[in-house]
């Protein structure tokens, strides 16, 4: 069952020569985690909040984002509450900034089913007793205020406070990248068991390739407000089928990778202000020809492989600039 | 544990012989109110080669290089530059600047480390009228600018003009622009995209070559670490748990918290489960 | 930065975002201290010239706004007493923003005890209410424009003080500064060539907001019959004098600078918000 699925989505913003995202496919089924990787300027943060229909001022949209079937971007205020509520939960990247120091967890934990779900306040205290045994906190937590938690803890409970209102959908918008890499192991292993529990989706955004591959079942890059390849995660990452995604893997630094220097990819994303003809990465790109600058390729299957599809006029040849690198 | 000498361990594996020690750091103690930050932390550092600080957050990384710099204090320790005690702070303009010449930094955040109102050509200005009076300035601008892969149009920019990657090119250039003898990096590519950061990876191991500075760098990540160090230290709680040539380490360590650290980076047969389960186990065991 | 200037409630709600509003009351701000500048040629008579056959009497060709119980033309002593109605506040804002920034700037960069001596002493002076104080010193050294300007801007240097210093210390906490100091800056040269000229904008915008506040104290004072000399044109001093005006049933006299004073101080709190609104904007 699908619990996400959004359809060639555009989205404008007033004053900027292309648009902020153009032409995204992207779906998400129950008990899926997919991973959205992408790097700051590719559109990935915008296109998991549209998901809430959390749009910036004078955002102009086409296409459909449909949760569970309706569509988001023509849900009046009073469905967009019942959808943040119950449907879709969000778990936002830097747990201190998104939850009000001066209100206690237990506060932060019932207010929203509270207010628009309905519930009364022992059921809700009940629920959230409940969430944050699921998470493996104790219920005192609700009475702390949340600068007496570490930030491991505290990211916890805003993941207790996604699954308040028993969503089929969470997105995940860097969840861990203000963590450290030992909390960060513990917070993936505790939404994989809730996924396994509750049978929700999970939409994961990362800049985190290394991250992406090991937690996803299946794998979306963006670039430039597009997605430019997608297919389930290790194949991705074993045999890359567009330059963008093999370059970002030569330049990451692994444990398992070469020493010494790294296969840095020249330049730098076009900006809000640059109008690309054709393909966004055909200036940095080592397999670019006159047809790239021309014609932005479309998202296309991959022969021979199923479930993988990249958006690149060469993606034949994407072996050699891996070989290379 | 291995031997904090680690000029030792290098020499024995053929390495050009007897690199002078440029920065050598003993017994460094800060505890704030009744927490130990920087416990007993010793290390060493030779000329031209590259040495990481590990750690997660709590693990004192920060304040040990913030204690090498200058901006914080040691409670008990020593910091030598080129056998110079600088934890003696004199006082006076010829100390100050003696100092500066040492160490210099660079800061993780490159949108806050730089003076909003000031551009970029100025910034480089000031540190060389400091330390430089009379060096041909516009000269030495355009070739520290060369070095970090900067050029004209960016001298006269404001920092909120350039992205994050130029913006630490730009804060390289000034911390070369006093030409220590120690640069220290405070994950000073932590806060940038992956593709950037592997520029200005690059640039750092070009620029080390090509001056023979050495480098303090501190992370927490360890692909990062693999990439651009030669030797590096492990630090938990304050304390130096794990030293010796990064290969090594990374390769065979032998203390259970680097062992952690190592399986909890996401890769091939990663198992957050696990990672979870040993978490836990060893903040049980101090 | 997240310092918050000092604006009283009444005349702080009075905020616009609305452009014309905002060009009206800068050309007014424009239009008054014009006035000020060039009053000797603007006047249309000598403001302090008696007509006692005159006295009393409603506007005419030859007295555009009337005269006062003296005979004395009221758009002459009205323009004539810009000067001195401006020149006031313009020298307790002076004196009080330069010492307060200097005392701020002082107690947030050195900290420790001087920190705390400079801040509970600037504290005691926030007890006193502006206008006491003033009333206070011009009852100890009599008459003229000195005694209740000096007064006012030592009640109004805490507010600059405290802002300053708020300021300064976030400042000082940006990692730019240490920069700063680990290239081997000293102390000194970053603060006065980085973080005070960094402040400034905020500061200046709290300065403007002050000289509508210096402008009304300072009437007030004139009205009360202490400040400025009997003679001199001066907008409170005229609502003085025109009490028994008004009490005959003539009140242009004392209605007319009662309006200039409110107008002005008004479109300095405009101007002054408004600038205050753009500088906390672009610091975002």
């Amino acid at each position: 069952m699908t619990v996400l699925d959004i359809r060639a989505y555009r989205l404008r913003l007033p004053n900027t020569a292309r648009p902020v995202l153009a032409g995204v496919d992207l779906t998400v089924g129950a008990r899926e985690t997919v991973a959205l990787v992408g790097e700051s300027g590719s559109g990935k943060s915008l296109t998991s909040r549209s998901v809430l229909g959390l749009l910036p001022a004078g955002a102009a949209t086409e296409g459909t984002v449909r949760v569970g079937g309706d569509d988001v971007l023509t849900m009046t205020p009073e469905q967009l509450r019942r959808l943040r509520t119950g449907t879709a939960a969000m778990i936002f990247q830097d747990p201190r900034a998104a939850i009000n120091p001066l209100r206690r967890l237990g506060d932060f934990l019932t207010e929203s089913v509270r207010l628009n779900g309905g519930l009364s306040a022992e059921a809700a205290t009940a629920r959230a007793t409940e969430m944050l045994d699921a998470v493996g906190l104790p219920a005192s937590v609700l009475g702390r205020y949340p600068g007496q938690v570490s930030g491991g803890m505290l990211q916890r409970v805003m993941i207790a406070a996604a699954l308040m209102g028993d969503p089929a959908l969470i997105l995940a918008d860097e969840p861990t990248t203000a963590l450290d890499v030992t909390s960060q192991a513990e917070v993936v292993a505790l939404l994989g068991d809730l996924q396994e529990r509750f049978g929700t989706g999970l939409l994961f955004v990362t800049h985190d390739l290394g991250l992406a591959a090991a937690i996803g079942d299946r794998v979306y890059v963006m670039y430039a407000g597009r997605i430019v390849e997608t297919g389930p995660a290790e194949a991705l990452f074993a045999r890359p089928r567009h330059p963008y995604t093999a370059a970002l893997l030569a330049s990451t630094p692994r444990l398992d990778g070469p020493r010494g220097r790294l296969a840095a990819i020249e330049g730098r994303p076009p900006g809000l202000r640059d109008e690309p003809v054709g393909c966004p990465f055909a200036l940095r790109c080592p397999l670019a020809t006159s047809e790239c600058t021309r014609q932005a390729p479309e998202l296309l299957p991959v022969d021979g492989e199923p479930g993988r599809r990249t958006a690149c006029h060469h993606s034949d040849r994407t072996g050699e600039a891996t070989a290379d690198a | 544990m291995r031997s904090p000498d680690l000029g030792a361990a290098t020499r024995s594996k053929g390495e050009p012989p007897m690199r002078r020690t440029v920065l050598e750091v003993v017994g460094l103690h800060r505890a704030y109110g009744g927490v130990r930050a920087v416990d007993n932390v010793s290390f060493t550092l030779a000329e031209g080669r590259s040495l990481g600080i590990v750690g997660e957050s709590g693990s004192g990384k920060t304040t040990t290089a913030r204690i090498v710099v200058g901006l914080e204090r040691a409670d008990t320790g020593r910091v030598l530059v080129h056998r110079r005690d600088r934890t003696e702070r004199r006082r006076g303009r010829v100390h100050r600047l003696a100092r500066a010449r040492e160490v210099q930094m660079v800061f993780q955040d490159p949108y806050l480390s730089l003076d909003p109102r000031t551009t970029v050509g100025a910034v480089l200005r000031e540190t060389l009228r400091l330390h430089f009076p009379d060096a041909d300035h516009p000269r030495r601008i355009a070739e520290l600018l060369e070095q970090v892969g900067l050029g004209e149009r960016e001298a006269g920019a404001l920092p909120r003009q350039l992205s994050g990657g130029q913006r630490q090119r730009v804060a390289i250039a000034r911390a070369l622009a006093v030409e220590p003898a120690v640069l220290v990096l405070d994950e000073a590519v932590a806060a940038l995209d992956v593709s950037v950061q592997a520029q200005i990876l690059n640039l750092l191991a070009d620029i080390r070559e090509a001056t023979g500075i050495g480098y303090l760098f501190i992370t927490h990540d360890l692909g990062v670490v693999r990439c651009v160090t030669d030797d590096v230290i492990v630090m938990r709680h304050g304390r130096v748990v794990e030293s010796g040539p990064t290969a090594e380490v990374l390769a065979r360590p032998s203390h259970p918290y680097t062992r952690l650290l190592l399986d909890s980076v996401p890769g091939p047969g990663w198992d957050p489960r696990s990672i979870a389960a040993a978490r836990r186990a060893l903040s049980d065991s101090p | 930065m997240t310092a918050v200037l000092t604006r009283r409630s009444g005349l702080g709600r009075i905020r616009t975002a609305r452009a014309p509003l905002h060009r009206i009351c800068l050309g007014f701000v424009a239009l008054v201290v014009l006035a000020a500048v060039l009053a000797p040629w603007l006047a249309p008579d000598d403001p302090n010239a008696v007509d006692l056959g005159d006295a009393l009497a409603g506007p005419s060709a030859e007295h555009l706004l009337g005269v006062d119980a003296a005979g004395r033309d009221t758009l002459a002593r009205l323009v004539t007493g810009a000067r001195t109605s401006l020149l006031g506040p313009l020298g307790v804002v002076a004196f009080s923003t330069l010492a307060g920034v200097a005392v701020g700037v002082t107690a947030a960069w050195r900290g420790g005890w001087l920190d705390s001596v400079l801040s509970r002493s600037t504290e005691l002076v926030f007890a006193f209410p502006g206008m006491l104080l003033a009333i206070l010193i011009v009852s100890v050294y009599g008459e003229g424009l000195l005694a209740p300007v000096v007064a006012l801007a030592i009640a109004y240097l805490p507010y600059v003080s405290r802002l300053t210093r708020s300021l300064v210390l976030a400042e000082r906490a940006r990692p730019y500064v240490e920069a700063y100091q680990v290239q081997g800056h000293s102390g000194l040269q970053i603060c006065l060539r980085h973080v005070v000229p960094g402040i400034a904008p905020v500061v200046l915008a709290q300065a403007t907001i002050n000289f509508g506040y210096a402008l009304i104290d300072l009437a007030g004072l004139s009205f009360l019959g202490l400040g400025v000399p009997a003679l001199t044109p001066d907008w409170g001093r005229m609502v003085f004098d025109g009490q028994s005006a008004v009490q005959h049933g003539y009140p242009l006299s004392a209605v007319l600078p009662c309006a200039a004073i409110v107008l002005t101080v008004v479109a300095f709190n405009v101007v002054g918000e408004r600038w205050a609104d753009q500088v906390a904007r672009r610091d975002r």
